[in-house]
C-alpha cells in the first residue's frame, strides 16, 4: 500500500464524519478570528441562540483595520471604532481570548499565530481570511473561510469540506543570492497560473524548501491562495521544531517529546502517492516583479514586458486588460519603472528577517525624492525584536516612516492607502486593481529587499546590484 | 431546514473577463462595517465608475438579471463573504461561468447561491445569446445538471456533494454539523494537541 501525504493523514485525524456526496465534517483545532470577517458571524450565532462551542479553540486579534499611526481609542474612524468594539463585546461574552494592542501580542493574525506557538504541525487550521494558508509552514492544514463558514466554527468548531487532492512540488538545488522566499512563490505561480491550484493543496518540497527558515516558509504558503490552492504545506523537520521550541503556546516540558513524535509522523511518508508532481529549479529563478493585475504576471526584475504576440491567444484580453490599468508598455524592461510609493509589511513579508534584509539595502543609501516609504512590522512582537536590533534608526534615518503593527496598505482598509494612480513597489500578495486603496492605484509585488531598493533608487531595481 | 433549491429561473447578465477577484466585487473600503446591510449598491463600484456607465451592472438590458454569466475563476483573492454577498443583494441568485475559486465558490454554497460550471465553447454561446437577447429567461436545473436557453441545453455543473446540500436545503451548514452531536467532542478527545499533549494545557486562554 502506497504511504499517505500529511494533507491524507491530517484529514483523516480530524473527520469526524463522511456527509453524504463524498464530503467531510471536518474538526478545526484551531480557529483564528479577526475584526473584518467575524462580527456578522456572531450575530448569526446570536440569531441562532447558539453559544460557542469550543472557545478555548479560538484566538482573536486586530489587524486589517488598525491605524499603524495613532492607535489612541476611540479610532479615527468611526466604522473601524466600531468594528473594534464588536470584537471586543463579541469575544468578552464567548469567552474567547483577544490578544489587542495592549496585550503586546497583537499584530497580523498570520504573523501572530506562529510567533506565539498557536500553530502547530497536524492541525487544521481555520480562519476568515484566504491567506489562512500561511500556517501550512508548519505542517497544518491551514485554509481561508468565508463568514458565514466562521460561524458555523463558532457553533460547531467543524466545517463540511471536500478533500483536496494534492500536487507535491518540489523546487531543488539552491537559490542564488539576492533571490528570496517570495521570488519562489512567485516563479511557482508564474508557471502553475492562479488558478492551477484550484481543488489542489500544494505540498512544497525539495532541497531549496529544506534549506529555507520557518519564516521563508511562512512566505511560500502565504501566497498558495494567490495560486488558487487554498492551502498550501511544507512537511515538518528539525526547522520547525527548533522554532517551536519554547514559544508561549507549544508544548513544553515531558509533553515535548510526546508532541515531536506525533509531529513526526503527521509528515507525508517518503513513498506517499500524489496527484501531480511539479519541478522548478531554483538556480532558475531570479529576483521577481508583477507587471500586472494578478500575481501571475510576473517577471524576473532582468527581463523584459510581454509582447502580446509572445502569448497564447487566450491569455490576450487579460493582458491587453493588465497594460490598459497598469499603463506599461510591451517589449521595455521592468528594471527602471518609475514608483511613487514602497511598502514593506504585511502577512507575506512583515516578518523580522524581512526587516532585516530590507535595512540591509536601507543602509545603503537614502529614500529617493517624491518617494514614499512606508515600514510596518507584522506584528507588537516583531516591532519590539527591530528595536532590540535599532532597525527601526536605520529606516528612519534613511528616509523610511516606521509605523505599529497591522495589515496597512496591503489592503488598505486603515488610512494608508495610495493616492490616484500611484504606483507602488509592495512586499504585500495581491496587485489586484484598486487593491492598495486607490480605485486607480498600481502595485508592484516583489520581495521586502527588493522594495527597498526601489525606494532608493526610486525605480523597480535589481537588488543584486545594492546587496 | 434552508430552502431546497431546484432550479434558478430569471434572466442573465453577462460579465466577461477571467481572474475577476473579490477585492474588484466589493473594494475592501465598504468591508468596514459589521452587518452585510447595504452591500449591493456597492458591488463593483470601482470598475464600474471607470466604465463610466458601461458596466454590465449599469446597463438596461440587463435590469432585473437574477443570473450571473462570468468568465473564468471567478472570485479569486479574498476570502471576505462581502464579496456574494453584495451580488445576492443586488439581485443575483446564481453564477455560470468557466470556473470558480474555490472560497467564493464555498461563500456562495453557504448563502444558497449555486456556481454552474459550463465547458468553454457552451459559455462562449450562452454570453453570446444573452447578449443577443438579453429579455430571455435562463434556467438553470440543479435536478437535470443544465443551464436552459433559447439557443438549446447545456451541462451546467455543480459537484455531487454541493449539489445535494442546495437541493435537500442542507447548505447552511449549522445545522447538519450540529447533527454530529457528540462525535465532535469524541474527534476532539482523540487529538492529543487539544490537551497540549497531556502537559500544559491546550486552552490558548490559560
Amino acid at each position: 500500500m502506497a504511504g499517505r501525504s500529511l494533507l491524507d493523514k491530517v484529514w483523516d485525524a480530524h473527520t469526524v464524519r463522511e456527509l453524504p456526496g463524498g464530503q467531510t465534517q471536518l474538526f478545526i483545532g484551531l480557529h483564528l478570528i479577526h475584526e473584518v470577517t467575524s462580527p456578522q458571524a456572531f450575530a448569526m450565532l446570536r440569531e441562532m441562540e447558539l453559544p460557542v462551542r469550543f472557545p478555548e479553540r479560538t484566538v482573536a486579534t486586530v489587524d486589517h483595520i488598525i491605524p499603524t499611526h495613532d492607535q489612541r481609542r476611540p479610532l479615527a474612524d468611526a466604522l473601524a471604532e466600531e468594528m473594534m468594539v464588536a470584537l471586543e463585546r463579541n469575544t468578552a461574552e464567548s469567552g474567547i481570548r483577544f490578544l489587542d494592542t495592549a496585550s503586546g501580542k497583537q499584530g497580523i493574525v498570520h504573523v501572530i499565530g506562529p510567533e506565539l506557538g498557536l500553530t502547530q504541525p497536524g492541525m487544521t487550521i481555520a480562519c476568515g481570511d484566504s491567506h489562512t494558508s500561511t500556517h501550512g509552514a508548519f505542517g497544518a492544514v491551514a485554509f481561508g473561510i468565508g463568514t458565514s463558514q466562521v460561524r458555523d466554527v463558532l457553533a460547531t468548531q467543524c466545517l463540511t469540506l471536500a478533500r483536496p487532492r494534492v500536487r507535491r512540488i518540489d523546487v531543488t538545488g539552491k537559490l542564488s543570492p539576492g533571490v528570496y522566499a517570495k521570488d519562489v512563490i512567485l516563479a511557482i505561480i508564474r508557471r502553475l497560473g492562479v488558478k492551477g491550484g484550484v481543488g489542489y493543496a500544494y505540498e512544497y518540497a525539495g532541497p531549496v524548501l529544506d534549506a529555507m527558515s520557518m519564516e521563508e516558509r511562512l512566505t511560500v504558503c502565504n501566497m498558495s491562495i494567490e495560486g488558487g490552492a487554498r492551502c498550501g504545506y511544507v512537511n515538518p523537520d528539525d526547522t520547525t521544531f527548533e522554532y517551536l521550541r519554547g514559544r508561549e503556546f507549544a508544548p513544553g516540558g515531558e509533553a515535548w517529546s510526546r508532541a515531536e513524535g506525533w509531529w513526526r509522523a503527521t509528515a507525508s511518508d517518503p513513498d506517499a502517492g500524489y496527484a501531480d508532481r511539479v519541478e522548478l529549479a531554483g538556480a532558475d529563478i531570479a529576483p521577481s516583479v508583477t507587471w500586472g493585475i494578478n500575481p501571475e504576471q510576473n517577471l524576473g526584475v532582468d527581463e523584459r514586458l510581454p509582447r502580446l504576440a509572445d502569448v497564447p491567444e487566450a491569455s490576450r484580453p487579460s493582458i491587453e486588460e493588465a497594460y490598459a490599468y497598469m499603463a506599461l508598455k510591451p517589449g521595455e524592461p521592468i528594471a527602471g519603472t518609475a514608483i511613487d510609493v514602497a511598502f514593506i509589511g504585511s502577512c507575506t513579508n512583515g516578518r523580522i528577517s524581512d526587516l532585516r534584509e530590507a535595512a540591509r539595502v536601507a543602509r545603503s543609501g537614502r529614500v529617493a525624492p517624491g518617494v514614499k516609504a512606508l515600514v510596518v512590522p507584522g506584528s507588537q512582537a516583531v516591532a519590539r525584536q527591530a528595536e532590540a536590533e535599532r532597525l527601526p534608526d536605520i529606516f528612519r534615518s534613511a528616509g523610511f516612516e516606521w509605523r505599529e503593527a497591522g495589515c496597512s496598505m496591503c489592503l488598505a482598509m486603515n488610512p494608508d492607502k495610495l493616492v490616484g494612480r500611484e504606483i507602488c513597489a509592495s512586499s504585500s500578495n495581491r496587485n489586484f486593481k484598486g487593491r492598495q486603496g486607490s480605485p486607480t492605484g498600481r502595485t508592484l509585488l516583489m520581495s521586502p529587499a527588493m522594495v527597498a531598493a526601489a525606494a532608493i533608487r526610486g525605480e523597480v531595481t535589481d537588488v543584486r546590484e545594492v546587496l | 431546514m434552508a430552502d431546497r433549491i431546484e432550479r434558478v429561473q430569471g434572466r442573465g447578465c453577462v460579465l466577461r473577463g477571467d481572474d475577476i477577484d473579490t477585492d474588484r466585487i466589493i473594494p475592501a473600503r465598504f468591508l468596514r462595517c459589521v452587518t452585510f446591510d447595504g452591500l449591493g449598491e456597492h458591488a463593483f463600484e470601482d470598475d464600474r465608475e471607470q466604465a463610466k456607465g458601461d458596466h454590465p451592472f449599469d446597463a438596461e438590458r440587463f435590469d432585473g438579471a437574477k443570473i450571473l454569466v462570468v468568465g473564468g475563476n471567478f472570485g479569486c483573492g479574498s476570502s471576505r463573504e462581502h464579496a456574494p454577498q453584495a451580488l445576492m443583494r443586488w439581485g443575483f441568485e446564481a453564477f455560470v461561468g468557466g470556473s470558480f475559486a474555490e472560497i467564493f465558490f464555498g461563500n456562495c454554497t453557504a448563502l444558497g447561491l449555486p456556481c454552474a460550471t459550463l465547458a468553454p465553447d457552451d459559455l462562449a454561446r450562452v454570453m453570446d445569446a444573452v447578449e443577443a437577447d438579453p429579455e430571455q429567461e435562463l434556467v438553470l436545473d440543479l435536478g437535470a445538471g443544465t443551464l436552459r436557453c433559447r439557443d438549446g441545453s447545456f451541462a451546467a455543473t455543480i459537484p455531487d456533494g454541493t449539489r445535494d446540500q442546495l437541493r435537500e436545503g442542507t447548505w447552511n451548514a449549522t445545522a447538519v454539523l450540529l447533527d454530529a452531536g457528540d462525535a465532535i467532542e469524541a474527534c476532539a478527545a482523540r487529538l492529543p494537541y487539544l490537551d497540549g499533549f497531556g502537559g500544559r494545557t491546550g486552552d490558548p486562554r490559560a
